[in-house]
């Protein structure tokens, strides 16, 4: 198959997004039914021929087509077939088609499922939507072609995938995260939408929080692989790095959560419009934004494999015309009058309100860090480097004190909670939890750790608070069954996320308090004992894999005289590489504990520099991630969602959903 | 009134926006390159002590004598632990002369770095307050400059130098550099 045929479907792509971009918008403007109508079709065109130049790459990549240039820079006919499939998206324009193809599925997937919602609305959105895939065409086609050509002196054979890309978890880590970016698009269409037509009430935020949620959900998932991907390929045992290009990603994460959680207090109470509003744009932009700092090569970090300041400029352009436009039109729409609903102390809404407070500040100093050595050296003052130090000492702080308000919050009624009420049912809790806490370090280590006191005490806080709310919600249920089966998915998604959080907070606290980490040089029968294990060291051989050849070593793990593992860490030298070795850390995971062994070295003598981690409750944050994603989804899943039709949806609150207390 | 308050996220974003073009015009657009000021003019003066023994002081001059290069490290460098097996290489392999810089960095943690991950710097000049590093115009760890026989400063690059770098860029560099009298 010819690459110019996926060239062509780019283009014809690019026109229709530039039909979807004007026609609907104009129909809603004018109220023309039929020219609101051609959004549809569109946005399925779009999908259709984003979609034909996707396959046509990565066809191009399965066949070794290297006459296309990125074929021969990021691929190799030894590269097994799911690596040369990955490939597609291991450099920058392969990544940037990937973005475009991520855009036009979830426009496919609002135009399918939108059918019961008012016709004007679905235009409006496809219309913002096509607006961004304008964007984003025009930036592949004009500064950054896939299928860009070497017809004289074609290679040969490719210069191989960077091997730090070739691993399953790398793999899917990109179109998760992208899948994440792009998903807020949904909602930023929607926010979009809800301005320029001045139908900016409730079921807005009903019809944007599911997207919402799933997007957070890919979003979440793409960060837990990452850093998982981080702990086991770079060979050190570090899980995250607060370096420029995760903060990226970590930045539209923060916002998002924020707005899964505003759109909560918008769509029950019709609070926070405004606000709602402009975290939707936020975290659109933020994704935007981490999309420019990891192309453009303005920040130079392990990531930025594909850097290219070359495409700086065009992605700024881009950058100016959508958050400056969207902000823009903030400012002229947004409703000024407040809310008309009051809430009161104590309520639900204060303790949201709180909530997104501290997730914009944790986002605006992540932001500030990231461009603070960008700010300095632009201003003159020389040159300064934000360490992990910053980064720990401003965001765990804010953390703690957002997860010391989830407990009271998840209690908390809508509108009006009485203080003395939700202390008197929050104390066996926050005993409970003091108690434990005080108590785990001294089981676990037999010493007393102020951070972990802190860390689990706060988790047990969040997994005993909500179970004290469930315990209230059951109470007056005959049986249990039937009365957790009343409750509604939402509910359970809430609780199963903030689950996620607490087991996420001590696997982070238990990792970074408790882990040992030895370096040690070792020959062949070397053994060597690291708390209650014995590691020895057997030897080393060389193996070969399809595209490397590696030095292996065998190390055998005992425990109380038994073996409990054998480890077989590589260093891999990647024949396309010139010599580019790669370590390959060896892994005895387990809920409590990881065994981590990487080879450094090669020592003078024959021997080898060794690397050995204890990593105890790794796991848990990466499991606590999940939980959060499954939540999330589980949340979506709620049934108000599929059956009240917009007709039914009344904008003002009825006093029963707002009393029905779930997010 | 009210309405005016709701410019501020734009008023915001439009100083960062400011912020980044400024960046994309400096140093050429591009801040992978050298600033043009620093090419074919020698080291920068300096007197620091080396990194492994710290009574040693280390000037220009013994940065001469051969085509090296010099190399910006770091330890919480997170991209400098990503390029380092590719520097033991060109070191081991290639038999190339590397000197390092250690940059802003604690001197205890960079010793252990080296001896964990091994050494292929001739010498590490300690820059712990990042004096050498301003005067160079360190962009941001690593960096990597090209120095000729004088130790004049022929070429630098931004970033991690890896294999494709070395190939494309710095290899046929050197070469001619050696050919140089």
């Amino acid at each position: 198959m010819f690459p110019e045929v996926g060239h062509f479907a780019l283009i014809i792509a690019f026109v229709l997004a530039i039909l979807m971009s004007i026609i609907p918008m104009v129909g809603a403007l004018q109220r023309h039914s039929l020219w609101m109508m051609l959004g549809r079709p569109l946005a399925v065109g779009q999908f259709v021929f984003i979609s034909i130049s996707f396959y046509v790459l990565t066809y191009a990549f399965i066949n070794d087509d290297f006459s296309v240039k990125i074929v021969a820079n990021q691929s190799n006919s030894l590269l097994p077939v799911f690596y040369k499939i990955t490939a597609v998206w291991g450099g920058h324009e392969g990544s940037m088609l990937l973005w475009i193809e991520m855009l036009a599925l979830w426009t496919l997937l609002v135009a399918l499922f939108s059918r019961q919602l008012p016709e004007d609305m679905v235009a409006r959105v496809l219309s913002v939507m096509g607006m961004v895939s304008v964007g984003f065409l025009a930036f592949s086609l004009f500064t950054s072609n896939p299928f860009d050509r070497v017809l004289i002196q074609t290679p040969l054979d490719g210069r191989d995938l960077n091997p730090l890309l070739q691993d399953f978890a790398m793999a899917l880590h990109p179109p998760l995260l992208y899948c994440g970016y792009v998903g807020f698009s949904v909602a930023f269409g929607f926010a979009i939408a809800a301005l320029s037509s001045g139908q900016l009430d409730a079921a807005w935020a009903r019809w944007s929080r599911p997207w919402t949620n799933i997007a957070w959900v890919f979003l979440t998932a793409g960060i837990v692989l990452g850093s998982w991907w981080a702990y086991y390929e770079l060979g050190w045992g570090g899980w995250w790095f607060w370096d420029p290009v995760e903060n990226a990603s970590f930045m539209p994460w923060v916002v998002g959560t924020a707005l899964v959680h505003s759109l909560a207090a918008t769509e029950k109470r019709g609070v926070f419009k405004s606000w709602t509003v402009l975290l939707a744009i936020f975290a659109f932009s933020l994704s935007l934004l981490g999309t420019f700092l990891v192309r453009s090569g303005v920040l130079t970090s392990v990531h930025s494999f594909a850097a290219d300041p070359a495409r700086g400029t065009f992605i700024l352009v881009l950058l100016l015309i959508v958050i400056g436009g969207s902000l823009t039109l903030f400012a002229l729409r947004a409703p000024t009058v407040t809310s008309k609903i009051a809430f009161g102390g104590w309520s639900r809404e204060l303790f949201l309100l709180i909530n997104n407070v501290i997730f914009l500040v944790a986002t605006i100093t992540i932001l500030l860090g990231t461009l603070f050595p960008l700010i300095m050296d632009a201003l003159g003052t020389g040159k300064y480097s934000v360490g992990p130090p910053y980064f720990n000492a401003v965001f765990v702080p804010l953390m703690a004190i957002l997860f010391a308000i989830m407990g009271p919050a998840v209690l908390s009624n809508w509108k009006q909670s009485q203080v003395g009420d939700l202390a008197k049912r929050l104390v066996a809790a926050a005993i409970a939890s003091i108690a434990i806490g005080l108590v785990f370090p001294f089981v676990y280590a037999g010493a007393f750790n102020m951070s972990i006191v802190l860390a689990v005490t706060l988790a047990c806080w969040m997994v005993f608070s909500g179970l004290t709310d469930l315990c209230n919600k059951l109470r007056h249920a005959t049986d249990l069954v039937s009365g957790m089966r009343r409750l509604p998915a939402s509910y359970y998604g809430m609780s199963i996320a903030h689950v996620g959080v607490a087991i996420c907070v001590v696997g982070i606290a238990v990792t970074s308090q408790y882990s040992d980490e030895r370096d040690v040089r070792m020959e062949k029968g070397d053994k060597l004992e690291v708390g209650s294990y014995t590691y020895h060291f057997v030897g080393t051989e060389v193996v070969r894999g399809p595209n490397y050849t590696a030095d292996r070593a065998t190390v055998d793990v005992y425990s109380d005289d038994k073996k409990i593992a054998e480890l077989l860490p590589e260093k891999r030298r990647y024949a396309s590489q010139m010599g580019n070795t790669m370590t390959e850390a060896a892994i005895d995971p387990g809920l409590f504990r990881d065994l981590y062994v990487a080879m450094g070295e090669k020592l003078e003598d024959g021997s080898w520099a060794v690397r050995m981690h204890y990593k105890p409750f790794v796991r848990w944050i990466w499991l606590g991630g999940l939980l959060m994603s499954l939540g999330a989804t589980v949340a979506v899943a709620d049934k108000r969602y599929r059956l009240r039709r917009a007709a039914q949806i009344n904008a003002s609150m009825d006093a029963a959903t707002a009393k029905s207390a779930t997010t | 009134m009210e309405r005016f308050k709701l410019f501020i996220p734009l008023a915001i974003f439009f100083a960062m926006a400011a912020l980044f073009f400024v960046m994309l015009q400096r140093e050429g657009y591009n801040p992978q390159e050298l600033p043009s000021a620093l090419i074919d003019r020698p080291v920068p003066t300096f007197k620091l002590p080396a990194l492994k023994d710290a009574g040693r002081q280390l000037t220009p001059n013994d940065l001469k004598g051969d085509v090296a290069l010099l190399n910006v490290w770091a330890t919480w460098c997170v991209s400098c632990r990503a390029e380092h097996p590719f520097l033991m290489h060109l070191a081991n392999v290639e038999k190339m002369t590397i000197y390092g810089l250690d940059y802003k960095d604690e001197t205890r943690e960079a010793i252990r770095w080296l001896a964990s991950l091994g050494d292929p710097y001739k010498f590490t000049i300690n820059d712990e307050e990042g004096r050498l590093g301003l005067d160079l115009g360190v962009y941001g760890a690593p960096e990597t400059y090209l120095l000729d026989r004088k130790g004049v400063i022929r070429y630098k690059h931004v970033g991690v130098l890896d294999e494709k770098v070395w190939r494309e860029k710095i290899k046929p560099l050197v070469d001619h550099l050696h050919k140089e009298p």
